[in-house]
């Protein structure tokens, strides 16, 4: 295990300011072509997003239940597709689908329940290998063995 | 078999860290039963009747001696002396402390074993041909294919919190000894048109409230496009796949609310949106795994014949001995169901037992099956005199392999918390009522299964006969089902009328055996005359 | 009567509310009336059990006699392994489950 990393105390791992904006709904962005903050609900399809994601400074992914894992497909196909802007993950996100959620390309995190940090550190820090290619650049080990 | 490289050991000995430090905050109490669930059943641990219940993987049902002496270690030390083979090829335990599996699973992790994803709403075991490497008609071993699969969804990220349970399963040949169809992804390992390596892919198999026959997605898949076309299948499951009602979550459902037609069409196109991220692990990856299952060092020129003439050795070879695709060899099942025992159980003795026969008879290889029995895959014809002894003074070496007396049947009642009734006793009955050898043969290939509640963990949907256990009013009640079968041939049985009582519906069993035996042509087994007359002749014959 | 009852939650043993404590064995259970909910909740959030809850029972010559087979069950050990019976030398064993 590498050394428990730093957690952010706003639970946001990017160096830039944050979107000014408040997020807005999915249907509520797509109206607006100023908007550059948007909340996708579970069941949004987040491909509604793609033609404008230049524009997009917040994207928030919803998860209403910590078993529904819809979130983790809708992050990771917007980073497949070039999104460079703030992830961030909000509702019932624990401790201990942080990893995921930053393998998936997760950047920020709005949990209902606050999170333990070192728990979280430990939680982060916790794999030195992965078996695939995900969102956050990690070299999966397949690639490790065969140089 | 496959062995850990640095990298796999060190993720199963991050994951026993992981979760040894959330076994932790679970007994502190920092985290609520609700929160841990999910993280104990990621790692095959349910709260059963009587104790905590592991459930370790045993991926494709391929085990080597150590490993199976290490199974041994643990129902000794901290079990009550044995362990279960399940439908899904995995070993359960029953007894199991929760305080004490962190360090169990550090055990297990010494000899390249974990119980990752063997329960929760993960991708489950990968399970495979038990007949892997062995058998004369694959047209190569899908071990190495079922590994590749198997690491690169062990900790998917995006696929962790699907909306429910996920199983593969394999084969090389067109006998289907893996139940394909009856899982949420079949893969039929090809040759594609070109001559190259492929597989035909199938989705949206499975047992349960609902049982489904999986539908044929691709006719051919190169190979070098596994893992992108199994994401695009995930991703369209875990975006649409039902989240309001737990039994109509796995991905049978979508399939078949979509319908098949249209269910492909989103998986292709989710596959050309996921093409270009490059996320296949490429074929030299493929082949470093396939190395590790080099076939064994045979012996060239072996006698092919086998001395019959002791009739009870003889018995056990003519359901036991199956052909191996080199001359002299012979792959051997080993039945798990003794009469009036418990179909599937085995002591620590009893596997350290199979250990050593393996070490010294065949190659080091056991397999599991997702029938409850184990197989000594390459035995020599001139061994089997001697394994068949060894056996013997083990209690493993009972002749009813396929026959009525060997039946498949889920813990049921006695063990798991999510059961109506029990299913154990009735085995025990059924086996006992036909337990005349005579008898038994002459009845023929008739496969019982049992389970004890409508998860059909016991497969029931797929037995020749299926017994499904409920609770009728508060009182144990069990529904016959006929003609199912989970082969290449593929059916789902189905019931016949009202049900029984446990004495009912061995009774039951028994006229449905008698009237078979009136109908049926010569050679003719119970499956075949069933599919020939029907159900109106069973269904006369037992409700008079 | 009502009784109360659920897993430890170290070892997963099957245990029941004896009024003061949480035993093994069934024939110390008391009827627990009406309170039964509060004492489960009580006892979770205190951690001494998991996943408590209350069951119909009838008084029998061997201590209570839960309503359902289920509860009969944990209570005696898989109706097919009396030798892993809770209390093996209960020679009842066998005629109480069903």
């Amino acid at each position: 295990m590498a050394d428990p990393i730093a957690i952010p105390a706003d639970l946001r791992f990017r160096d830039d300011e944050p979107a000014d904006e408040p997020a807005v709904s999915l249907d509520a962005f797509l109206d607006q072509p100023d908007a550059v903050s948007v909340r996708i609900e579970g069941g949004d399809d987040v491909r509604r997003l793609l033609p404008m994601l230049d524009r997009i400074q917040l994207i928030e992914v919803d998860f209403p239940r910590f078993r529904d894992g819809r979130g983790y497909s809708s992050g990771r196909i917007l980073r497949e597709s070039g999104y460079k802007g703030e992830l961030k993950a909000v509702g019932d996100v624990l401790v201990d689908q942080l990893l995921f959620m930053r393998r998936c390309g997760y950047d920020s995190f709005a949990p209902n329940e606050p999170i333990d940090h070192a728990v979280a550190a430990r939680a982060l820090s916790q794999y030195d290998f992965v078996y695939q290619k995900a969102a956050d650049g990690h070299t999966p080990v397949w690639a490790l063995r065969h140089g | 078999m496959y062995r850990y490289d640095t990298y796999d050991q060190a993720i199963v000995d991050a994951r026993v860290e992981e979760f040894r430090d959330q076994v932790a905050r679970r007994i502190s109490g920092e985290m609520s039963e609700d929160q841990f669930k999910p993280l104990r059943l990621k790692n095959g641990l349910y709260l059963q009747l009587h104790a905590y219940m592991l459930r370790v993987a045993v991926p494709y049902g391929t085990l080597n001696p150590e490993q199976m002496r290490m199974l041994a270690h643990i129902a000794r030390t901290y079990d009550r002396g044995y362990g279960h083979f399940t439908t899904r090829q995995n070993m359960q335990f029953h007894w199991i402390k929760l305080e004490q599996t962190p360090e169990i699973l550090a055990k297990l992790a010494t000899v390249q074993m974990h119980a990752i994803q063997t329960s929760g709403e993960s991708i489950r075991n990968i399970s495979a041909d038990q007949f892997a490497g062995a058998a004369a008609d694959e047209i190569c071993d899908p071990r190495p294919w079922a590994e590749y699969i198997r690491q690169f969804t062990t900790f998917h990220p995006e696929f962790s919190y699907l909306p429910r349970k996920f199983k593969f399963g394999l084969t090389a040949s067109a006998t289907d000894r893996a139940a394909i169809k009856l899982h949420d992804v079949g893969l039929q390992l090809v040759y594609g048109p070109d001559g190259d390596i492929g597989f035909r892919v199938y989705v949206g198999g499975g047992m349960g409230r609902t049982p489904f026959i999986a539908s044929l997605i691709r006719d051919f898949l190169p190979a070098a496009s596994l893992c992108s076309y199994i994401e695009a299948i995930l991703r369209v499951w875990n975006r649409n796949g039902r989240r309001d009602n737990i039994h109509k979550q796995r991905i049978k459902i979508l399939v078949h609310d979509l319908g098949a037609e249209e269910f492909t069409r989103q998986v292709e196109a989710e596959w050309q949106a996921i093409r270009p991220n490059d996320d296949d692990i490429p074929l030299v990856e493929y082949e470093r795994i396939a190395a590790h299952f080099v076939p064994p060092p045979f012996e060239e020129g072996l006698d092919d014949r086998i001395d019959r003439t002791d009739p009870a050795f003889s018995a056990w070879v003519e359901r036991s001995a199956h052909t191996h695709k080199q001359p002299g060899y012979a792959i051997v099942t080993v039945s798990l169901k003794p009469i009036g025992g418990i179909p599937g159980d085995l002591t620590a003795e009893q596997m350290e037992v199979l250990a050593d026969l393996a070490e010294r008879y065949s190659f080091s290889d056991l397999r599991s099956t997702h029938e409850q029995n184990v197989v000594l895959p390459h035995v020599r014809k001139s061994d089997l005199y001697a394994v068949w002894a060894a056996l013997r003074e083990a209690d493993l070496a009972t002749a009813n392999l396929s026959l009525i007396s060997e039946l498949i049947v889920c813990p049921g009642l006695d063990y798991c918390s999510l059961a109506n009734a029990r299913s154990l006793p009735l085995a025990q009955k059924i086996a006992e009522r036909f337990a005349d050898e005579e008898r038994q043969r002459d009845i023929g290939e008739l496969k019982i299964k049992i389970s004890g509640c409508i998860n059909a963990c016991g497969h029931h949907h797929v037995g020749h006969i299926g017994v499904l256990g409920v609770d009728k009013k508060g009182t144990e009640n069990y529904q016959l089902l006929l003609g199912g079968s989970g082969a290449e041939d593929a059916s789902l049985a189905k019931i016949v009328g009202p049900g029984f009582s446990e004495d009912g519906i061995v009774e039951a069993v028994e006229r449905t055996v008698e009237k078979y035996r009136a109908v049926r042509n010569d050679g003719e087994r119970f499956l075949d005359t069933y599919r020939r007359v029907g159900v109106e002749p069973f269904k006369e014959a037992i409700y008079g | 009567m009502k009784i109360v009852t659920g897993n430890d939650l170290t070892t997963g043993a099957v245990v029941w509310w004896t009024g003061t404590a949480w035993s093994r064995h069934i024939t110390e259970a008391i009827d627990v009336g009406d309170k039964g909910e509060a004492i489960a909740r009580r006892e979770e959030a205190a951690r001494r059990v998991n996943i408590p809850y209350v069951i119909e029972a009838t008084p029998g010559a061997h201590g209570p006699v839960p309503a359902h087979i289920k509860d009969r069950i944990r209570a005696t050990g898989p109706s097919v392994r009396p030798d892993l019976a809770v209390t093996p030398v209960d020679e009842s064993v066998g005629s109480y489950v069903i």
